[in-house]
């Protein structure tokens, strides 16, 4: 076993755009659930609206990328506003339910024949890139040191993301303190008080669902910049990914998302890499395929063990709970 | 504009390899057989010849699974269509690509294959030992049977009535946890999927007959749902866990249970023995298998039984009097814990039994199959009313022929849509279910 490389690449995912785009993503879902009590299990929904929206943009109509970025907000907002008129008025569980439904009826419209035109169905959409590579302000060459070396696509790619993560933490920090925070806070709290001070909790509710959804749908497009963007990809299990992402930094805190992201991606890659290659050195009785699908299993046993024993994540405030209801 | 991505590895981001296809309208013929698709280790392919003489851009599509792919015969007859598992598809010719007045020679098709029922042009095709097939078909002048609407609508009826039946074993199992504990139980898919691998140690590993291996299949599911609330739900209950906490514990189960199937079974699809049975005509156009009889029967029996634990037995009306009002039935001297344990044992045994049935019905056993019922059973429980046991029974039917009937107007790989969009518009217009009472919304 060759440890050397396999710590290099679990550093890499320390700064990479997959983990940037699940810290994103589980920013949007701290905004929901944390902030505002909404149970939403439909982020893979958001997300691949996101990337297909940016995606779709620039293939079928040939838009500029960052046209391409908002169109994908704007289609996370108008998912926000269909999802939250039924659902929001409604107990908790019921949302829960309707959000993953959601979610997996839009998977499905990305993968039908029906629209292959436009999505190319199963297979997915790649070779968007040009144009966002085009607005590269670093010049080719290549950066970077250790498992961070990147050529200057790569580091654009991350920078961008780092910038999209950094406006949306920022964001998130300054909101939660301010009395439209306050307010959202205390909707999680008790709803009816809140109600009773004469506060319209339904458009709280449908602003929170909105701004998290489109935090997913930057989530989607980071995930879709440096490659693909495959339907396959936005299962419920990616939703699961992101509560445990969520749950493990701390729901109702700013930097919890992305210090969860971090430490996830880091386990997942560290784990990648040594279990398949501990399988092949015998050390432990199982193929390597088998050992691949031993971190599942540990995500699995993970998110029981932080919702069991420390509600609150790492980041978390015991007092400040998020599962009052 | 049309791109074909090639993929290595989805979640490498930086290791991701592009490789685009040059444009191409999507009906026109591929130079080499199959070119026009992304390649798998497992094909269909053939010729199809006229009067000796090849005949060229004929439609071919293969379906199933949920899977779905077409391609056009090129110069020399020939096609190939790639798909993703060694199971059973149906292939199937269109007929308005053939020369005029002319079918496939039903005489002259490959040995072991017939047409589909009621067609002239659909063939259920599957793999021999090797990871491809070939086909050969040839054109003869004859008649092209289509088969009528009604026809088509009444099949689908009986096979969502199937489907529906299989569905309500897990829902009332839902139900009934979700009325006695309020917990919405996510690791249900898994439950399912155990049952079905529990028989497929049994009864394909280990080639015990199916009628041993269905009562070790109930045995196994209550042993879980013993061991599950032993194990797990109780004693959270008494630590005092909130229903979210609860409800993402079972989704954490779910996806620890769902990984550790495909841990063991590994991706692929396994079949039990009689799946794909051939189809007997019952009643003009309800064609049936054995199996399908068979899993129907069990269904009704069982359920029927469920019905009357719930409404004669002492345990199901006190299941029942703990739906309504946990504290009061408590402080009449109902034994809660003992209860919910019974409910626990019953909705995984029934749960167990719905995988085998489900197993059949796909056809195949797969790691994630549960999963793929989960959402429906979710909807038939909230259409039916969140738990109401009967609710649940009379949505899951409900779900079951809208599933099927539905792929009468819209693509079978868009089937479950129509489940998913009532179970919003359930929630829009009559959040409490058809049978539930309106204070049960919170």
């Amino acid at each position: 076993m060759d440890f050397g490389q396999i710590f290099n690449l679990s550093l890499g995912y320390l700064f990479s755009p997959v983990t940037l785009a699940y810290a994103l993503a589980a920013t949007g879902l701290a905004v929901h659930f944390g902030y505002a009590g909404l149970l939403n299990f439909g982020m893979a929904g958001f997300m691949a609206i996101g990337a297909y929206g940016y995606a779709i943009s620039i293939l079928s109509f040939g838009l500029p990328w960052w046209v391409g970025i908002i169109i994908g907000m704007i289609g996370a907002s108008i998912f926000a506003v269909i999802l939250g008129i039924p659902t929001l008025r409604l107990r908790a569980d019921y949302l829960a339910i309707v959000t993953i439904a959601a979610a997996e009826i839009v998977r499905l419209l990305f993968t039908t024949q029906l629209f292959d035109e436009w999505t190319n169905s199963a297979d997915g959409l790649g070779g968007y890139h040009a144009d966002f590579r085009s607005a590269n302000p670093f010049p080719p060459g290549t950066y970077g040191f250790g498992p961070w070396t990147y050529s200057a696509d790569q580091l654009w790619v991350r920078v961008f993301g780092l910038l999209l993560l950094g406006i949306a933490v920022y964001l998130v920090w300054a909101i939660m303190r301010s009395p439209w925070g306050r307010v959202l806070k205390g909707i999680r709290e008790d709803e009816d008080a809140v109600r009773s001070l004469g506060k319209n909790v339904f458009a709280y509710k449908m602003q929170a669902l909105i701004i998290g959804g489109v935090f997913g749908a930057l989530g989607g497009v980071v995930f879709a910049l440096p490659s693909a963007v495959v339907p396959a990809l936005y299962q419920t299990s990616l939703t699961f990914f992101i509560w445990t992402i969520l749950l493990l930094g701390g729901a109702a805190t700013v930097f919890g998302p992305v210090v969860g992201a971090v430490i996830f991606w880091f386990i997942m890659a560290f784990l990648d890499a040594l279990l398949p290659a501990m399988a092949s050195a015998g050390i432990l009785p199982i193929s390597s395929i088998q050992a691949a699908i031993l971190r599942f299993i540990l995500v699995g046993v993970a998110l029981m063990l932080i919702v069991i024993f420390r509600p609150q994540g790492i980041l978390g405030n015991k007092r400040e709970l998020t599962f009052v209801k | 504009m049309r791109w074909a991505v090639v993929l290595a590895g989805l979640l490498m981001a930086a290791a991701m390899a592009l490789l685009s296809v040059p444009p191409g309208a999507y009906a026109s013929a591929p130079d080499v057989p199959g070119g026009d698709q992304e390649s798998t280790p497992y094909y269909f392919a053939g010729l199809v010849n006229f009067d000796g003489e090849p005949v060229a851009d004929v439609t071919m599509t293969i379906e199933g699974n949920g899977f779905e792919e077409s391609t056009v015969t090129n110069a020399e007859g020939r096609w190939r269509l790639y798909v993703p598992e060694k199971d059973t598809y149906t292939l199937t010719v269109d007929e308005e690509t053939l020369p005029e007045g002319v079918i496939v020679d039903p005489t002259l098709l490959p040995e072991g294959i017939q047409p589909v029922a009621g067609t002239t042009a659909s063939f259920e095709v599957s793999f021999g030992l090797t990871s491809s097939r070939v086909f050969n078909l040839f054109l003869s002048p004859g008649e092209r049977v289509t088969t009528s609407f009604l026809d088509q609508f009444v099949e689908r009826f009986v096979n969502g009535i199937n489907f529906g039946l299989l569905l309500a074993l897990a829902a009332v199992g839902v139900s009934l946890i979700f009325g006695t504990t309020g917990l919405t139980n996510f690791a249900h898919a898994e439950m399912l999927t155990f049952g079905a691998i529990v028989a497929l140690i049994f009864g394909v590993f280990l080639h015990w007959p199916m009628w041993i291996v269905i009562p070790v299949v109930v045995a196994a599911g209550a042993a879980l749902g013993w061991a599950l609330d032993a194990g797990l739900w109780k004693p959270l209950r008494r630590k005092g866990l909130g229903l979210v906490q609860l409800m993402i514990v079972s989704i954490g189960l779910s996806l620890a249970a769902r990984y550790t199937f495909q841990f063991f079974i590994g991706g692929g699809t396994y079949q039990l023995p009689g799946a794909g049975s051939p189809k007997i005509t019952i009643l003009g156009p309800i064609r049936l298998s054995v199996i399908d009889m068979v899993s129907m029967g069990i269904s009704i029996v069982v359920l029927v039984a469920v019905a009357f634990w719930l409404l004669r037995t002492r345990v199901g009306k006190a299941t029942r009097a703990i739906s309504d009002n946990p504290g009061l039935a408590a402080a009449s001297g109902i034994n809660v814990d003992r209860v919910i344990r019974i409910v626990w044992i019953l909705a995984a045994a029934l749960a167990a039994i719905a995988g085998v049935l489900w197993a059949y019905f796909r056809p195949g056993i797969k790691w994630d199959m549960g999963m793929q019922v989960l959402l429906l059973i979710f909807a038939a429980v909230t259409l039916g009313g969140l738990g109401t046991a009967f609710g649940a029974l009379v949505g899951a039917i409900i779900v079951g022929i809208l599933v099927e009937i539905s792929t009468l107007w819209i693509p079978p790989d868009l089937k479950y849509i129509g489940a998913l969009a009532v179970l919003i518009i359930i929630l829009l217009v009559r959040p409490q279910g058809i049978l539930g009472r309106k204070e049960r919304l919170g």
